[in-house]
């Protein structure tokens, strides 16, 4: 029992609460959420110690015993997501600080950032099925909200699509776990992968587990992405960022969870379909990433392709690919986070998204064009920076497992990659510069020291790999062995 | 055109207090039998939406002076906080404990922490279906 377990979700649920009543006291609320966030980074850091010395914590509410009770389960991988979820928000706020107006920030906008980041940290740590789904829940109405505030008529477009398709795809979800209760009798996770493992992966497992499969692509954007790109694009660059940096790699976290907990003894059947999928989504993503001359829908078409790199970790399944997988989602969340304010950054100086519009950046904004370029380059999984360690891995995992076209297209995709943001780069920022000295926009500070902050992440995660190799390590090790994760959550007191 | 609405006004005021009472009734014996915050919420909002629909909204808001919004959040701030609340006794979290008293006049009765936890559940029923009701009525 450790009651710091729960914090990482209680914490941003309780802050999200008492700040309806600061409504307008717009600083109370500002710095309340900023360092709820940081708070929560530090809990999570010493978590990830504890968890070295004393293996998988758990901590059952309500004194509830498992399989009977709910409970909040954490391992490295978990909590290594809760981490960066932390450090993602925390700078994305502070970006909100200069950008958002105070129209949002009187309509409960950081009551509901707390809310969404509760949510997505219950989803990391949860041990229940059934709460993973309420955890959903509570980030998923969390984005309504921060999707839909503004009320601008694209807005209102894009909002219906995405809450149709999430509120239909929770239905699944919910579809899925019916049909596992009915046909396992638990909803602890554990248990679940107990129980399948004592009965075998029966044909009807194998089905419902493509319901879930198909639950999961739907909120992560695997294959099933169509709603992703222009939803994406139509909120403030602070909650575009949120919802790039954390929303699909919650299903993604899930859709690992689900495939290497329970699901992971028909790989031929399961692991095959998630590599097509996967296949296809970097395919797909790529072309659309260089087709777009919105530089949006260039950033939004990245986070598809990324989705279906972390996924090709996980189907082929070797500890390598797994570890490149958790290498990788760490990295995603901090680099498209830093990708989607750096776009929106533009935009807000330009007061345009199309390519062809605009040239010559780095002469008026020198810095912002540097942190663009390292970017690029961390995108592409250029050695010093935080994405190359994943790659490596994910494509080393490919080899050792035969995998040959996975591969192919896993590298190919990145180079579709780098071409779509080099475009970016080459339109935007080189060339003759199109803003006379004197219409330049000032680049304030809350802009920049955020993207600052997250490029100095994206060159310290590729630069430290070493130090954090032993947490992924373990992560990776959990995943492969589910016994561990049961003994811990059924068999420790 | 002027109607008349003495009979709806004079029935309404009536029916209002035994809503009331069946919601007070649903939330307390929940605690071992069908009812409990959520119902007993849902039934106190449709005494509150009755009223609003028999008298006007501004009469109405002038004689029940409070921001839903902020019912609702008040509400959520006791549910959780219960949950906090274990956190003082060393146990885990949303840990809940009962215990028999005597009181005056009631006799040996059972006090539970989940009455605080409920209460906070009715409040936000009814602050949520309260804000509801109203901003649909704004709208149109």
């Amino acid at each position: 029992m450790n009651n710091l377990l729960v914090m990482p979700m209680a914490l941003p649920v309780l802050a999200g609460i008492l700040l309806i009543f600061f409504r307008n006291h717009i600083q109370v609320q500002r710095w309340t959420s900023f360092i709820i966030m940081l708070v929560n980074a530090g809990i999570g850091l010493y978590l990830l110690q504890v968890i070295q010395t004393e293996g998988i914590l758990r901590l059952d509410f309500g004194g509830w015993e498992p399989p009977f009770g709910i409970l909040f389960v954490a391992d490295s991988f978990s909590i290594l997501l809760v981490i960066t979820t932390s450090i993602v928000a925390a700078v994305c706020l502070l970006y909100a600080f200069s950008s958002i107006g105070e129209s949002y920030e009187k309509m409960f906008f950081y009551s509901f950032v707390n809310f969404l980041v509760a949510g997505v940290n219950g989803s990391f740590l949860t041990g229940d099925l059934f709460n993973l789904y309420v955890c959903f829940e509570i980030m998923l109405l969390a984005s309504y909200i921060l999707i839909v505030l503004g009320g601008k008529k694209v807005q209102l477009r894009e909002s219906i699509k995405y809450i149709v398709i999430n509120v239909l795809s929770s239905w699944f979800f919910l579809v899925a776990i019916a049909y596992l209760y009915g046909s396992i009798g638990t909803l602890n996770m554990a248990h679940i992968s107990e129980r399948i493992a004592e009965t075998g992966q029966t044909p009807l497992l194998t089905v419902i587990s493509m319901v879930f499969l198909t639950v999961f692509a739907l909120k992560s954007g695997l294959l099933l992405y169509f709603w992703l790109p222009r939803s994406y694009i139509v909120p403030p660059v602070a909650v575009a960022a949120l919802f790039g940096g954390l929303l699909t790699k919650v299903g993604i976290y899930a859709m690992i969870r689900v495939f290497t907990l329970f699901f992971y003894h028909e790989p031929s059947i399961t692991h095959t379909i998630i590599g097509v999928m996967a296949a296809v989504t970097l395919i797909t993503g790529s072309i659309g990433a260089v087709a777009y001359k919105d530089i949006r829908l260039i950033a939004t078409y990245n986070v598809v392709i990324a989705v279906g790199f972390i996924l090709v970790g996980l189907a082929v399944g070797t500890p390598e690919a797994i570890e490149g997988s958790i290498y990788y989602l760490i990295h995603d969340m901090i680099v498209k986070t830093l990708l989607f304010l750096l776009v929106g950054t533009v935009i807000a100086l330009t007061s345009t998204s199309k390519l062809d519009e605009m040239s010559g950046l780095i002469q008026n904004y020198p810095v912002l064009g540097w942190l663009f370029f390292i970017v690029v380059f961390s995108l592409a999984g250029v050695p010093p920076l935080s994405g190359f360690i994943g790659k490596l891995l994910v494509s080393l995992g490919a080899i050792e497992a035969g995998s040959y076209v996975l591969l192919a297209l896993a590298l190919i995709s990145s180079i579709f990659v780098l071409y779509s943001v080099l475009r970016i780069l080459l339109h935007c920022f080189w060339g003759e510069t199109m803003i006379s000295s004197e219409d330049e926009v000032p680049l304030n500070k809350g802009r920049l020291i955020p993207c600052l902050i997250l490029t100095g992440l994206t060159i310290g995660l590729g630069l430290g790999a070493e130090y954090l190799s032993p947490y992924v390590e373990n992560a990776a090790y959990t995943l492969l062995n589910p016994e561990v994760y049961i003994d811990a959550v059924m068999y420790k007191d | 055109m002027k109607t008349n609405n003495v009979i709806l006004h004079a029935v309404v005021k009536l029916v209002v207090f035994i809503i009331l009472t069946l919601s007070v009734y649903l939330f307390l014996s929940g605690h071992h039998k069908p009812g409990g915050g959520f119902i007993g919420g849902l039934v106190l909002a449709s005494a509150f939406v009755l009223l609003f629909i028999a008298f006007d909204i501004e009469a109405i808001r002038k004689a029940i002076p409070f921001d839903f919004k902020r019912v609702a959040a008040l509400g959520a701030f006791i549910s959780v906080g219960t949950g906090f609340g274990s956190l003082l006794f060393g146990e885990n979290f949303l840990t809940q404990a009962f215990g028999y008293f005597d009181l005056p006049f009631f006799g040996t009765t059972e006090l539970t922490t989940v009455t605080i936890f409920e209460t906070g559940v009715a409040l936000v029923v009814v602050g949520v279906v309260v804000t509801i009701i109203l901003s649909i009525v704004e709208d149109v």
